[in-house]
């Protein structure tokens, strides 16, 4: 595979396996070592590095990032955060006026998320750095840090303005239509999407993955269209992407995304790889299911639909053929009851020991529709169909609540794992439920909104 | 002068702009190789057979090696010489090394280490406290106990009584860098190696054990690492070890850096422990008598284990004068991980354990848990908090500070273990359960100037209403203290040596046997060898630490970096100084006395000169410009056994209230606001200082929240990456988070009277638990019982216990 893109400002061409890491690359045949692994997994932004295209810039963790991705685009590791004469960035210079680096390797990797979001004008610093972890400061001098450099004008250095172009030797697909021609042709092939899962099983799992096909070029599978019913988002989009466009219409969903891996991890991320991969523990489907989400399907020249719960047979298999891969996704517009609660032992970047979404229309005091939806629950993203049914016509009343409680035990016999036991997880669900009954009447419910 | 300024981290320019060198980042040789271990899959067994052609036969690989190809030594233990390198045929744990796989790339290294067939005679592994206990597995012959008066009759007269027990989590050190090394094979078999490591004697150490060759043809070298935090005191042996057997095998450079998986699952982490309690007090809260009974797992070696628990009984009293004490201490062995050194080293989980106690009477009483805990402080140190003012200014070409002279505390004789200023007994004396006498306690005045500022009681009753009002989020506010004893408890290790080099051309060079793991130990230091030339600090140039210019150090440990490092230098830098002085003074007829450094200029007599033209005469008279500096730790008398004597030189203190909320429906908890006052002493540098404090506080507390190792029933440690294990992020941080330093000089006479910084602040994290138990228990009114660490799913648990209902 060869490929040619810009690395800090300049042109670069690698060749190399597509398998790749941009961070082993990087490290092993640049010896650019400012960026470090931490990890390896994608949860820590030691190795944090800014990726620009016409979509913008963004934070990516270089050590799941595969090569291939990345042709065409512009790459600036933390040396070229510097300016070429050596002066500092504004974030640089905040971190060391206000102390934000004690052992230092996790430092280079924050401050190429502090440019990024200083670049792009952010300035919720909490969530744009949720996906840097550091052992030493506790975060506050860091914090201090990225606010100081807020005012201070973007230097002109951190503009890129690469030149796209595809990867030789490697499957890219440049639209939907070619990938359903070539997967039909492939179907033993691995589809890669953002590769926070698929980078995994390179640099954990030593998988042999020799038919890739990657599928960032395809960019008519990327994009939201919001109409006056329906939303359709493209497989491909970006969790980052998916979150904005939500913000507006179904806010605790949006909230939810906000707590979906990290901002490295969402923009890389995609919502269709989240549904396709199966996971019993990915936060989208159970808000898709709750919302009464459809999803598009494509094999060759053949499409078809279906709700998101039935495409989740068992755990590890879904209702997805060979050759056959998730287009898009077609969700309602409007639903102003859904509530989406993410249980994690940690807020931000953690996988979900519970998720629970929850949709249901009371009208006149009696439950009209209902619709809810658990991750971490079974070993698919579930319905919790025997609470439904008791609520189903009835008053939307604590003793209903409560019945329905108890039907949970009927939907459900949950795992005890590291993140939760099975006791925890049902007497989450059940509480969850009792949650959603005091969110809806107004009483305040997250500790996440409660101040000193 | 440099002493006592803000100056930013030494490496921060570095560090900010990745140029900042760890060990995976510097260059190799041509051909270097690279190495990963086999590990074991099973938890306990022995090795019927292992099938390691696969291995040999994967792409890239040089040579494997087992114990038996090992040329000397096949141990790593910093103790007892129970640690093989590889396994010598024992299976231990889950996670062991089995086999070193030499290779051509640090991936093809780790490809090939999975191949290995390992065959076992698997037996059933002692993975828990009970089963420990059950097993009489443990080190050392029995229990330690240490007792001060009659506590068995102290606790039956006593007017009220409980009885109570709280499980502790162990912690991930979580090093951002993971440990790594490399070797370079030098002629006639001598050896340097670069280790991530808090102990580069140690390196050596083991090195020239495993090379079969003295410690004179080893250098270990370390300029930085990517944190520590104890995690790097002992398990840096292996890498290091293995790299220079294969290097010394091959000829070529090897290096090795764990995966971070790999790390998780080999490394030792934080001792979890378990820790009982019958306590006797009466209705004004005061405790009468205590008996406490630890338990600690130790893994599967002895490692540091024993100081570790030696520790945890030593702050078995925190901060309190408790009449009657016993404290029992099981050192038990597990086919788990061999838990080592973490921030604080047993001192947390003594520490927690006393604050439980705390409030669990204070509940019981119903009285406030500040108030309980004031009832039973130690009793005030003569003169309040600063008896000295800080950093006194001193004759520079002086002498010794007066302070030791004026100040009682930390100067009497190892006899002594009292300061001459210390209060009058009354009602017994002020002294530790292992017969210290506590003469520098502050913590009256510092909880007093903490309730205030953080307004404490207008919040508890804010806090309280607002609860009354809202029946699904609960809030809770608590304070805790924290006094901790500073000096290695193994006495012989409290020493340093530094050496400093003036050139000629007035630029100064300084080593010492610390090491810099981002605490700021080298800036510190150099701030301290600056100011005594009269120099800017960055006059000063900070090195690598090196076995080859300082030897026989002590790890970088026990929170004693600067006091001991700093002292060293000072030492050095005196004699070059008094040498320049002396010199100086002889060429213009002055005394030694008149000539003075300061503004990076020296003085001598009236007439002027830049530093560096002082140098430049020095060098041209003839003086030597290089001088080493040595330093010990006076007054310590320590038995470990009698748990009886002197083992602190003097004790920090700190005091945190901090402020939580809770979700009763799931437990999901948050810290809101925490309010922080600690006692550096006077600071050497309070940017740096305020930085260990907040970064402490924050890692304490994720150690008794989010933080939760789990093993399954095979032995497996299922938390074993980031995914899974999860320290604090950004987010977690106290949205309010307030962190003064208590101005007051150290009455003991330490480096510019400053005090050690590194571990105590940690232990404020024990408010948040505090503050969780708070909020729960606002939701009825039983014992909330919270056990470690407060996951969400623990903080859950607790309320229904608190609300009389069952488990679900």
């Amino acid at each position: 595979m060869r490929m040619t893109f810009l690395l800090n400002g300049e042109t670069v061409v690698a060749d190399a396996t597509p398998t790749t890491t941009l961070l082993d690359w990087l490290r092993e045949d640049r010896g650019l070592c400012g960026t470090k692994e931490g990890c390896n997994e994608g949860d820590c932004g030691a190795c944090t590095v800014m990726v620009t295209d016409a979509g913008g810039a963004r934070a990516l963790n270089a050590c799941i990032l595969l090569l291939p991705q990345l042709a065409g685009k512009a790459v600036r590791t933390v040396e070229g955060v510097a300016g070429p004469d050596g002066g500092l960035h504004p974030a640089q210079q905040a971190m060391v006026d206000h102390h934000g680096s004690q052992c230092g390797f996790c430092t280079p990797g924050f401050v190429v998320t502090m440019a990024v979001a200083h670049l792009n004008g952010r300035r919720d610093h909490d969530d744009q750095l949720a996906g840097n972890l550091c052992r030493c400061t506790g975060y506050a001098p860091i914090i201090r840090a990225a606010q100081a450099a807020e005012a201070a004008p973007v230097p002109d250095w951190m503009q890129d303005a690469p030149t796209d172009s595809a990867p030789e030797g490697v499957a890219a697909p440049e639209s939907a239509d070619a990938l359903a021609k070539w997967y039909l042709a492939n179907p033993d092939a691995t589809l890669v999407a953002g590769a926070t899962d698929v980078g995994l099983w390179v640099t954990k799992q030593f998988r042999d993955l020799p038919k890739l096909a990657f599928l960032n070029r395809c960019a008519d599978l990327r994009g939201i269209e919001v109409g006056a019913e329906e939303i359709r988002i493209g497989a491909m989009t970006p969790m980052t992407e998916v979150g904005a466009a939500l913000a507006g219409i179904h806010p605790s969903y949006a909230e939810l995304i906000r707590r979906y891996g990290s901002v490295q991890v969402r923009n890389a991320a995609t919502i269709g790889g989240n549904i396709a991969n199966g996971s019993p523990i990915g936060d989208n489907p159970p808000a898709l299911i709750a919302l009464g989400a459809t999803l598009h399907l494509r094999r060759g020249d053949a499409r078809r639909a279906m709700p998101v719960e039935a495409f989740f047979l068992d755990y590890g298999r879904q209702d997805r053929q060979p050759g056959e891969f998730v287009e898009a996704v077609t969700l309602p517009r409007n639903a102003p009851a859904l509530r989406c609660y993410k249980i994690s032992k940690r807020f931000d970047q953690d996988i979900s020991a519970v998720c629970g979404a929850f949709n249901i229309t009371v009208n006149v005091g009696k439950v009209k529709a209902a619709r809810i939806a658990f991750g971490g629950m079974a070993g698919t993203p579930k319905r919790a169909a025997a609470a439904e049914a008791a609520l189903l016509g009835r008053d939307w009343t604590s003793a209903t609540v409560a019945a329905a409680c108890a039907a949970m035990t009927d939907d459900f016999t949950p795992l005890s794992d590291m993140r939760a036991s099975a006791g925890y997880r049902m007497e989450v669900a059940q509480g969850l439920l009792q949650r959603y009954f005091a969110d809806l009447a107004g009483a305040p419910v997250s500790v996440l909104e409660v101040r000193a | 002068m440099s002493v006592g300024k803000p100056l930013p981290h030494d490496s921060a320019m570095l560090h900010v702009t990745g140029r900042a060198r760890y060990i995976d980042d510097l260059p190799v040789p041509a051909g270097a190789l690279h190495l990963a271990f086999g590990l074991s899959a099973i938890a306990r067994g022995r090795i019927t057979a292992m099938d390691l052609a696969p291995v040999r036969a994967a792409p890239g690989v040089v040579a494997v090696l087992t114990a038996s190809d090992l040329p000397f030594a096949n141990d790593v233990s910093p103790s007892a010489h129970d640690e093989p390198l590889l396994s010598d045929g024992t299976i231990h744990y889950l996670g062991q090394p089995l086999f070193l796989v030499i290779a051509t790339s640090h991936g093809a290294a780790r490809r090939a280490a999975r191949l290995g067939r390992v065959e076992a005679q698997a037996e059933t592994p002692v993975l828990t406290i009970d089963s420990a206990l059950a097993a009489n597995s443990r080190f050392e012959e029995g229990p330690r106990i240490w007792a001060k008066g009659d506590v068995t009759a102290a606790l039956e007269a006593a007017p009220l009584r409980l009885q109570g027990r709280i499980e502790i989590g162990g912690q991930e050190h979580f090093y951002l860098e993971g440990q790594c090394a490399l070797a370079l094979p030098q002629e006639s078999g001598d050896m340097v190696v670069q280790s991530s490591t808090q102990h580069p004697t140690e390196i050596q150490h083991k090195v020239a054990e495993a090379l079969g060759v003295p410690m004179h043809a080893v250098r270990a070298e370390v300029r930085r690492m990517g944190g520590g935090f104890g995690g790097k005191e002992s398990q840096g042996n292996a890498l290091a070890v293995a790299c220079a057997v294969a290097a010394r095998l091959t000829g070529r450079a090897c290096k090795m850096r764990y995966d971070r998986d790999d790390d998780m699952v080999i490394t030792g982490k934080r001792h979890d422990f378990r820790i009982a309690y019958d306590v006797g007090y009466g209705p004004d809260g005061r405790i009468h008598a205590l008996d406490v009974t630890q338990y600690a797992r130790c893994g599967w070696a002895m490692d540091l284990s024993l100081p570790v628990a030696d520790r945890a009984m030593l702050h078995a009293d925190n901060a309190y004068l408790l009449p009657a004490m016993r404290v029992t201490s099981h050192r038990l062995r597990t086919n788990t991980q061999s838990a080592t050194a973490f921030r604080g080293f047993g001192g947390p989980q003594g520490m927690l354990g006393m604050e439980r106690v705390m409030d669990h009477l204070a509940h019981a009483l119903g009285m406030d848990g500040a108030e309980v805990r004031r009832v039973n402080y130690y009793r005030p140190a003569e003169g309040g908090s600063a008896p000295a003012p800080a950093a006194p200014p001193r004759d520079i070409s002086g002498q010794k500070m007066g302070g030791a002279q004026r100040i009682g505390s930390g100067t009497g004789g190892a006899r002594r273990f009292g300061g001459a200023h210390s209060p009058a007994p009354a009602g017994g004396a002020n002294v530790t359960h292992y017969g210290m006498e506590v003469t520098d306690f502050i913590l009256q005045e510092m909880t007093e100037a903490l309730l205030a500022t953080s307004d404490y009681a207008a919040r508890r009753a804010d806090i309280a209403r607002w609860n009354a009002g809202s029946p699904l989020l609960k809030r809770g506010i608590a304070l805790s203290p924290v006094k901790f004893g500073i000096s290695f408890t193994l006495t012989h290790l409290n020493q340093a040596g530094a050496l400093v080099h003036v050139y000629q051309d007035g630029s100064v060079q300084l080593n010492h046997g610390g090491t810099e793991m981002g605490q700021g130990l080298f800036q510190k230091v150099a701030q301290v060898a600056a100011a005594r030339f009269g120099l800017r600090a960055d006059a000063v140039r900070i090195t690598a630490s090196d076995t080859g210019k300082v030897p026989n150090t002590s790890a970088t440990a026990a929170s004693s970096g600067t006091d001991l490092n700093g002292m060293a230098a000072q030492v050095a830098c005196d004699v070059i100084r008094d040498r320049m002085a002396a010199c100086l003074a002889g060429l213009h007829q002055v005394a030694p006395e008149d000539v003075r450094f300061a503004g990076g200029m020296v003085d001598v007599g009236g007439a002027r000169m830049s530093f560096s033209d002082a140098a430049q005469t020095c060098y041209q008279n003839r003086v030597s410009l290089s001088a080493t500096g040595f330093y010990r730790t006076p007054d310590l008398s320590w038995d470990r056994i009698a748990g009886q004597g002197r083992p602190f030189y003097y004790f920090a203190y700190g005091a945190a209230v901090t402020e939580v909320v809770i979700d009763t429906l799931t437990g999901e908890n948050r810290i809101l606001r925490a309010d922080l006052l600690h006692d550096c002493g006077a600071s050497l540098n309070p940017a740096l200082d305020i930085g260990q404090i907040e970064g402490a506080y924050v890692q304490g507390a994720g150690w008794l929240t989010t933080e939760e190792l789990v093993w399954d029933g095979s032995g497996r440690l299922r938390t074993h990456s980031p995914s899974t294990y999860k320290i604090p992020a950004c987010g977690d941080r106290p949205d309010v988070f307030n962190v003064a330093l208590w101005d007051g000089a150290n009455r003991a006479d330490t480096v510019y009277r400053s005090k050690a910084v590194g571990e105590p602040p940690l232990m404020l994290g024990i408010s948040a638990f505090l503050a969780l138990s708070d909020a729960v228990a606002a939701c009825g009114a039983a014992w909330p019982d919270l056990q470690a660490p407060a996951t969400a799913e623990r903080v859950l648990a607790a309320v229904r216990r608190v609300r009389g209902a069952g488990p679900a």
